[in-house]
């Protein structure tokens, strides 16, 4: 058995104080930038809870009131079957949204994502317009696209097909030309020695990549588009946002409690099924999501 | 004349490209088959959803008019003959702007203190009871299910018109979504950093500060910021059900059909949102780069 090194003494920390004076001095010093973030951060969140109302006794009569509001919700009771038939079919038209909405923008984002990505089109003009473009497409919320579309094609669940169709299609332009950029060189290179075309890059070298990373994303913003979709209701959009929120405005909060709970499950289900079919089209594997 | 090698072996070959053959058919049938499946789907939904392409024919000039005309002025000049006439509620609309942004922060920093608390709770390996840990799991489900809005409309009736309820809703939807995400963090931990700790005798909260955040504070600051953004964009629509910031004047404007004012409220959360997008992608590759060499 080899000894013990002798353990350093008083003496031998001196030295080290001596060798690393940066190490032996308080965190404090050290973090002073970090610390300052935070008591700067904490100093905005303060204010920004006071100028929103936080300091006010509405809070605690709200907590009491929402409280109130719980208990009006037990038992959820559709009222009638003939308004459960009502709310399940309004359900099957969030989905339908969900679905249609977002599979029309993976269709459409699929060419743009291939323009937007530097490899593909080495154009740098190009890219900052497509990529600006997305950008504006996103920045503006799916609710403000439903209402202009609701100018178009009038009330009902078309406009909230299509309103989730734009602004996905700004997400799955820049999820899809990431994918494309972070693809491997390899595979492409070997297209161009074999003397493949710019068409048979894409189809042989980065397709076969890419496209299993492209339909996990879309499936999984199938699901949160399941979760968006119930509220394009409120501005008309179709959907079973409408009824939530007109049982919401009309205190019949046992109406309420029932679309909640059917919701629940049906965004359970559309989970439980999309994880599964991700693992089985890439495995384990973390892909970017937003 | 020696026979060549690949005459010998021929047959070989034969039952190779056979088999090479066998394997492309099954993938493309695989293949058709998941395309009959969608097309499925996309019929069914495009026949509950009232999808009608005729009416978007007809009426697509619509959508093309009102984004030409959200541009032109109430005298049908271009907004930008007369800036002046185009921002003149520049200063509510600022204000308003302000408000939902300081909305978003407060609910995102609330609902990221919420998510970090329970993330401990139902993570895997730091919980301290399965039951606690399904409870809290279920409930994270329950917030991140429903959308802001939805929250906003039930706490707008309890709390009253204004940004309170605005902001928990953002809270508690945030909540929800960090939640899940700093769990599956925490779950994804090196354990041996915190048995480190542990060996040279430092106590609980000593062994989780030194051993287990470092580890994940980047992936939280770095998920915190992006949940930022989107509650930007989230808080710029709580107007539309009274619970505060820009999204009343939009509304009113889309609905009252107030063009040029339409445009100029949309830009400036246009422009409020790319810029936070861009400062939180900076400040977030830089705590990516700094969590990946520590």
């Amino acid at each position: 058995m080899k000894p013990v090194r002798d353990i350093p003494g008083a003496d031998s920390v001196a030295a080290m104080r001596g060798r690393y004076p940066e190490v032996f001095t308080s965190s404090w010093r050290r973090n002073r930038v970090a610390i300052a973030v935070v008591v700067g951060l904490t100093a905005v969140l303060l204010y920004g809870m006071v100028t929103l109302g936080f300091v006010n006794p509405r809070l605690f009569e709200g907590l009491g009131k929402l409280g109130a509001l719980f208990g009006m919700m037990l038992p959820p009771d559709p009222g009638s079957i003939d308004r459960a038939i009502i709310y399940l079919k309004a359900l099957g038209e969030t989905l339908a949204i969900a679905f249609l909405g977002t599979s029309l923008a993976a269709v459409l984002a699929f060419p743009i994502g291939f323009l937007a990505a530097r490899n593909v089109v080495a154009n740098r003009v190009v890219h900052f317009l497509s990529r600006r473009s997305l950008d504006t497409l996103r920045g503006v919320d799916v609710l403000i696209w439903a209402l202009i579309w609701i100018n178009v094609v009038g009330l009902g669940p078309f406009a909230g097909v299509l309103a989730l169709m734009v602004s996905d299609l700004g997400t799955f332009g820049k999820l899809f030309s990431e994918a494309i950029e972070a693809s491997d060189k390899r595979p492409v290179e070997g297209v161009v020695a074999a003397g493949g075309g710019p068409l048979h890059r894409v189809r042989f070298g980065i397709l076969p990549e890419v496209l299993p990373v492209m339909a996990s994303q879309v499936l999984y913003y199938i699901e949160s588009n399941t979760r968006s979709a119930t509220i394009i209701g409120i501005v008309g959009a179709g959907g079973i946002g409408l009824h939530l929120a007109e049982q919401i405005r009309v205190l019949e909060f046992q109406h309420v409690a029932f679309i909640i709970i059917l919701v629940l499950i049906a965004v359970a289900a559309i989970d439980w099924l999309s994880t599964k079919l991700r693992l089985a089209l890439i495995g384990t594997r973390r892909v970017e999501m937003a | 004349m020696p026979s060549s090698p690949l005459a010998i072996d021929a047959p070989r070959l034969d039952v190779l490209a056979r088999g090479y053959r066998d394997a492309v058919r099954a993938k493309r049938a695989r293949a058709a088959l998941v395309g009959i499946c969608v097309a499925l789907c996309a019929v069914v939904s495009a026949i509950s959803a009232e999808v009608d392409l005729g009416k978007l024919f007809t009426n697509i000039d619509k959508f093309t008019s009102y984004i030409g005309r959200i541009f032109l002025l109430e005298n049908g000049r271009f907004v930008l003959t007369d800036p002046a006439e185009w921002y003149w509620g520049l200063g509510s609309w600022l204000s308003l702007l302000l408000e939902t942004v300081l909305i978003a922060y407060v609910g995102t920093a609330l609902g990221a203190i919420g998510g970090i608390l329970l993330a401990f709770l139902a993570a895997a390996n730091l919980s301290p009871h399965p039951i606690v840990r399904a409870i809290t799991r279920r409930y994270l489900e329950f917030c991140r299910t429903f959308p802001e809005l939805v929250f906003a409309l039930i706490f707008v009736i309890a709390f009253g018109l204004g940004p309170l309820p605005g902001v928990l809703a953002i809270a508690i939807h945030t909540m929800g979504a960090l939640g899940k995400l700093f769990f599956e963090v925490a779950e994804n931990i090196d354990m041996k950093p915190v048995e480190g700790v542990a060996a040279t005798g430092a106590s609980w909260p000593a062994m989780v500060r030194f051993g287990a955040v470092p580890q994940i504070l980047s992936n939280f600051v770095s998920y915190t910021l992006l949940r930022f953004e989107i509650n930007v964009r989230g808080a710029s629509v709580m107007g539309f059900v009274g619970a505060g910031g820009i999204g009343q004047d939009l509304i009113e404007a889309i609905r009252k059909f107030y063009y040029a004012d339409v445009s100029a409220i949309l830009l400036l959360i246009i422009a409020t949102v790319v810029a936070i997008d861009f400062v939180t992608e900076r400040v977030r590759h830089r705590l990516i780069d700094v969590g990946a060499a520590a």
